[in-house]
């Protein structure tokens, strides 16, 4: 099975990002998780580019998601919202938006905040957006407030959150493949 | 009309080129209606069942359709199809029927109430009921429950949905 992990930060030392890679480390036996690293690469949405087929690095983010069992995303929280970059990508993930590539993929939304409340409304509001597209999404949550503490060196060093991230991931995995977890 | 008469006994199915399947919910300022094009109905000895494929729910924007389609409201991809069934109790030309309707793969208690005619033998021979029928759901009984708000606060789309089923059953060769 294969997750494809979505951070919206392009930080290089992104907290955000740091526990995607913590969440692969919690990956199953038989379940490949990619982080993508081409956010950075997505043009900015334009009604007048949105031809078929896209800008390259659109379709290759549309190829992925397709090619993906379940996408599985992490966010930053930027003014109570998720950053530009991650609704612009989505943006333009969704067109067409009758049949585009997230409708029915099963996703799952965990956030990050240097604060108390871990991203909250950011991880909301793109459920939300997620929902709006047609994706299948998952009960699983996750906020991880004060991230900068829980990590060391870009590496995950809290245990609660390391078993909430392996939590969200089955939850995910729940939804794209039942019987396969049932078994 | 005699008891007789007023019982449609033996098997009817729906025709349907004669009958529509619909539903209307309340959305900001107005009434949002869509209809169900694929579906079928059988009325035997009183006993109506029907089933609906999700997929052929026709608005007028594909878009919408898409959304309405999503799991956020029907789940069509794992809920292909609504179901209903339910016993015709007959007053007159009072129909009533309580059954059991599922959509999402969520059976609630319905009651269907409306009007029926027949049975009647139609200028090609064949023996006609029309029933006209109509129910209204809570949606998020359902787990359907997207909404947005509008500007003033309140919520944009209703959750008391009417479905509603305008039949032409027609007996069958015994």
């Amino acid at each position: 099975m294969r997750v494809l992990a979505i951070s919206g930060s392009l930080r290089r030392d992104s907290n955000t990002t740091a526990l995607l890679r913590a969440l692969r480390e919690e990956a199953p036996s038989g379940v490949e998780i990619e982080i993508w690293d081409g956010l950075k690469g997505i043009p900015p949405y334009d009604g007048d580019d949105d031809v078929i087929p896209g800008p390259a690095n659109v379709e290759a983010l549309r190829a992925l998601v397709r090619e993906a069992d379940a996408v599985f995303f992490a966010t930053p929280e930027y003014n109570s919202s998720i950053p530009g970059a991650l609704k612009n990508a989505l943006d333009w993930a969704s067109r067409p938006l009758a049949t585009n590539a997230f409708r029915n993929k099963p996703v799952a939304v965990i956030a990050s905040s240097a604060g108390a409340f871990g991203g909250v409304w950011a991880a909301a509001e793109l459920r939300k957006v997620l929902a709006a597209m047609g994706a299948r999404v998952t009960e699983a949550e996750l906020a991880v407030g004060h991230a900068h503490d829980k990590l060391d060196a870009g590496r995950l060093t809290d245990d609660d959150v390391r078993d909430a991230l392996a939590e969200a991931l089955e939850t995910l995995l729940a939804e794209a493949a039942p019987a396969l977890v049932a078994a | 009309m005699s008891t007789i008469e007023q019982q449609a006994t033996g098997t009817f199915v729906a025709d349907p080129v004669h009958s529509h399947i619909g539903f209307e919910v309340p959305y900001a300022v107005a009434t949002f209606s869509g209809e169900v094009t694929d579906f079928t109905a059988t009325l035997a000895d009183g006993h109506l069942e029907g089933s609906a494929k999700i997929e052929s729910i026709t608005l007028r924007d594909e878009n919408l359709g898409a959304h309405v389609l999503s799991p956020e409201f029907f789940d069509a991809e794992r809920h292909p199809v609504l179901t209903f069934n339910g016993d015709v109790a007959r007053d007159g030309d009072r129909a009533t029927i309580e059954g059991e309707i599922t959509m999402k793969g969520i059976t609630r208690p319905a009651t269907l109430v409306g009007t029926i005619v027949g049975p009647t033998v139609d200028h090609f021979g064949a023996t006609r009921v029309g029933l006209k029928l109509e129910t209204v759901v809570d949606r998020t009984a359902f787990d359907m429950k997207w909404n947005m708000p509008l500007p003033n606060g309140e919520p944009a789309l209703g959750n008391e949905v009417t479905l509603k089923a305008d039949l032409t059953l027609v007996a069958q060769e015994a």
